[in-house]
């Protein structure tokens, strides 16, 4: 970093202060860490997380003063902040790995082909077993569903906001997409619920919750393909039409053949976001035991719903089958993220430039 | 792609936007069935986003006033949701307050963290791990909030009993800090957890203003001596105040919405209970998930009318934010 160079360049001269060696944090990060054992040790401090707390608490406090002594005011400051910020990090960790740690311990318990193949049927809420095809089966029919609906929608909007839209409309639409962006699932599926259950009388179905999930995937789909469009070469637009192919065409052989790499990586994580939405699913979807394969009639069940289902029951057996079921989803999830950065690292556009 | 609207505008324009072959342009196009097809079918997706969007308001507004119409308690200040009653009454000043004070306490703890990890990423971290450490962050905005929701309640919260009690003990005296014991699935769990789920989102969008901050400026300090925190302080806090000011309020606007990790913590009580470690309380989201399955006819309408202020808020707050991003934009020219 430019920084550090700029700082240490200068020639030696009687100017320069006193500076603490390079490998002086590192000793202040052991000791600190080594202190912290052993007051967690004597304190009989069980909490792994509490020892932490106090080596990070010792590590600030010791690198600054060390710091004001050596170098002065200024540099100390400089370093307080420099380990506020690497502790800020390292927290941040902490909840990560925690969560992924849990559940991968705690789902692999009950884990296994039998729990993948099988529904829960009429077994109790406090019997061992069960499984979650259904929910399986459910939530990738409806997310399915949902992408059907929302990814053509996202992008002909995307191509209309990049391609044609100047003036007021393209204006609105844009803010409206960034609104949306945040609007709340529960909201998404409350909207579904009035419009679609209420007013015009369906009944709960995956479709119902597909609809839902497809209002909650439209705005993202529709970010991501506008920055991919946008980082098509203007030359190659400019090459085709000066060869008098239509705009259309244009658009179609040109332009999205270039962007599909991002494309279809925004896609997928469109996928990924709304795979894992529970609210919607839960107002229109309703839940069910069995198995239905018909996204259209009858309530469904889906793998967030299940695990909320199973979390409310309350008792062993079912907390197990929630874990699974979290593992199973958070799989899911995590594949889709990383085959989608793959595919945005190895067909990232060339930009030109 | 939330980031997106901080980056300065792209270089590109559409080929055709040249002023002169403007007239004969339309006439062109006019004459393509094609593009003229193409051209209607993209308008009309974005006006079909437009569409759902009214929509939206408009299917809420009207359940809302019919559950509205039947309220015999006021909308606004009745602390009951007794919808099964005769005659029914409902209000939402409980919801409101848990709304607030957990999506408080959640960017109270997320934005200084977000701020840091922003700043680890574009100024502190070696060059080559900051792509990965980004990436990390990012998986925390990707676990689905039922499974922080499975965590939260079943792994935080029992971890978090000791350091109520100490709290308690403390700073009981407060009255805020009241700890009586029991699973701790208060609102400061809740707040604990949100913190959590909206720090990816403050940490990319803070990320992206740092990295634009003006080169220049930096260096400029740099020049003078400063050290690497007063270079932070003096040119790229300043320069990227207003975009971790939009952060926050997109952080913000996820929290006030989150549902399921929230009705999955909380342990929920229609009353507003001043200490916030003690169980208690609940947010719109939470309240709708909860009381959905039990509720009849009228007990939806009611749900959605409270959906509706829900809506109307997150949309006042990202609406809000995005502003605040598109007014920086026009700033961004010093940028260069």
């Amino acid at each position: 970093m430019s920084t550090d160079t700029v700082i240490k360049t200068p020639a030696p001269s009687t100017l320069s202060a006193a500076r603490l060696p390079r490998w002086a944090p590192l000793v202040v990060a052991l000791g600190s860490a080594a202190t912290a054992v052993a007051i967690g040790m004597v304190a009989g401090l069980h909490s792994r997380l509490q020892w932490g707390m106090i080596a990070a608490l010792l590590f600030v406090v010791a690198s600054y003063v060390i710091a004001a002594r050596v170098e002065g005011q200024r540099q100390a400051k400089d370093r307080l902040a420099t380990s506020l910020v690497w502790v800020a990090f390292l927290l941040a960790i902490i909840p990560l790995a925690s969560l992924l740690w849990e559940t991968v311990a705690r789902g692999s318990k009950v884990f296994d082909m039998y729990f993948l193949t099988h529904s829960m049927g009429t077994l109790g809420d406090r019997e061992v077993g069960g499984g979650i095809y259904h929910a399986l089966l459910g939530t990738l029919q409806q997310v399915a569903l949902a992408s059907l609906i929302a990814v053509p929608i996202g992008l002909l909007t995307a191509i209309y906001l990049v391609e044609y839209g100047r003036g007021k409309l393209a204006k609105v639409v844009t803010f409206f997409v960034d609104v949306m962006t945040g609007i709340p699932s529960i909201v998404a599926g409350l909207f579904v619920l009035t419009f679609w259950i209420l007013i015009l009388g369906f009944d709960f179905s995956g479709w119902a919750g597909a609809m839902a999930l497809s209002i909650l995937m439209m705005p993202v789909v529709v970010r991501s393909t506008e920055e991919m469009l946008k980082l098509v070469p203007n030359e190659l637009r400019e090459a085709s039409l000066a060869l008098g192919v239509p705009k259309w065409r244009t658009i179609l052989k040109v332009v999205l053949p270039t962007s599909i790499g991002g494309i279809t990586t925004g896609v997928m994580l469109a996928v990924a976001r709304i795979t894992g939405e529970t609210a919607p699913v839960l107002l229109v979807v309703w839940g069910t035991n069995f198995i239905n394969t018909n996204p259209f009639e009858g309530a469904q069940s889906s793998l967030p719903l299940y695990i909320y289902q199973q979390y409310a029951a309350g008792n062993s057996a079912s907390y197990d089958r929630a874990w699974a079921a979290a593992l199973t989803l958070i799989g899911f999830v995590m594949i889709l993220n990383l085959v989608a950065r793959g595919i945005a690292r190895w067909k990232a556009p060339k930009t030109g430039r | 792609m939330d980031i997106s609207t901080t980056k300065a505008p792209p270089p590109t324009e559409p080929a055709d936007a040249r002023p002169p072959a403007d007239d004969r342009r339309k006439s062109n196009s006019a004459t393509r069935p094609g593009d003229r097809v193409f051209l209607g079918l993209s308008r009309g997706s974005g006006i079909v986003l437009l569409t759902i969007m009214g929509a939206i308001a408009a299917f809420l507004t009207y359940r809302t006033v019919l559950a509205l119409s039947d309220n015999s308690g006021n909308f606004f200040t009745t602390f009951e949701w007794d919808t099964a009653a005769t005659p029914p009454k409902f209000g939402i000043p409980v919801l409101v307050f848990g709304t607030v004070v957990s999506s408080i306490i959640a960017l109270v703890i997320a934005v200084p963290i977000a701020v840091a990890i922003a700043l680890f990423i574009s100024h502190y971290a070696p060059r080559k791990l900051s792509g990965p450490i980004a990436y990390v962050i990012d998986l925390l905005a990707a676990v689905p909030s039922i499974v922080y929701g499975l965590w939260g309640a079943l792994v935080v919260a029992p971890h978090l009993v000791g350091l109520y009690s100490w709290l308690d003990d403390y700073l009981g005296w407060t009255g805020i800090f009241e700890y009586s014991g029991g699973a701790p699935r208060s609102l400061m769990t809740v707040g604990i957890l949100l913190a959590i789920m909206i720090l990816p989102i403050i940490t990319n969008v803070s990320r992206e203003v740092f990295l634009q901050s003006p080169k220049m400026h930096e260096e400029a300090a740099l020049a003078l001596g400063a050290t690497r925190w007063e270079v932070i302080r003096m040119s790229v806090l300043p320069f990227g105040r207003s975009g971790v000011i939009s952060a926050s309020m997109l952080g913000l606007g996820r929290a006030l919405g989150e549902t399921i990790a929230v009705a999955t913590v909380l342990s929920p009580s229609f009353l507003i209970n001043a200490s916030l470690l003690d169980p208690g309380g609940g947010t719109f989201a939470q309240n709708i998930a909860s009381k959905f399955n039990e509720a009849d006819e009228f007990g939806r309408d009611a749900l959605i009318a409270s959906g509706l202020v829900l809506f109307v808020i997150t949309l006042l707050v990202n609406g809000a934010a995005r502003l605040i991003i598109a007014r920086r934009k026009e700033y961004s020219g010093a940028n260069a």
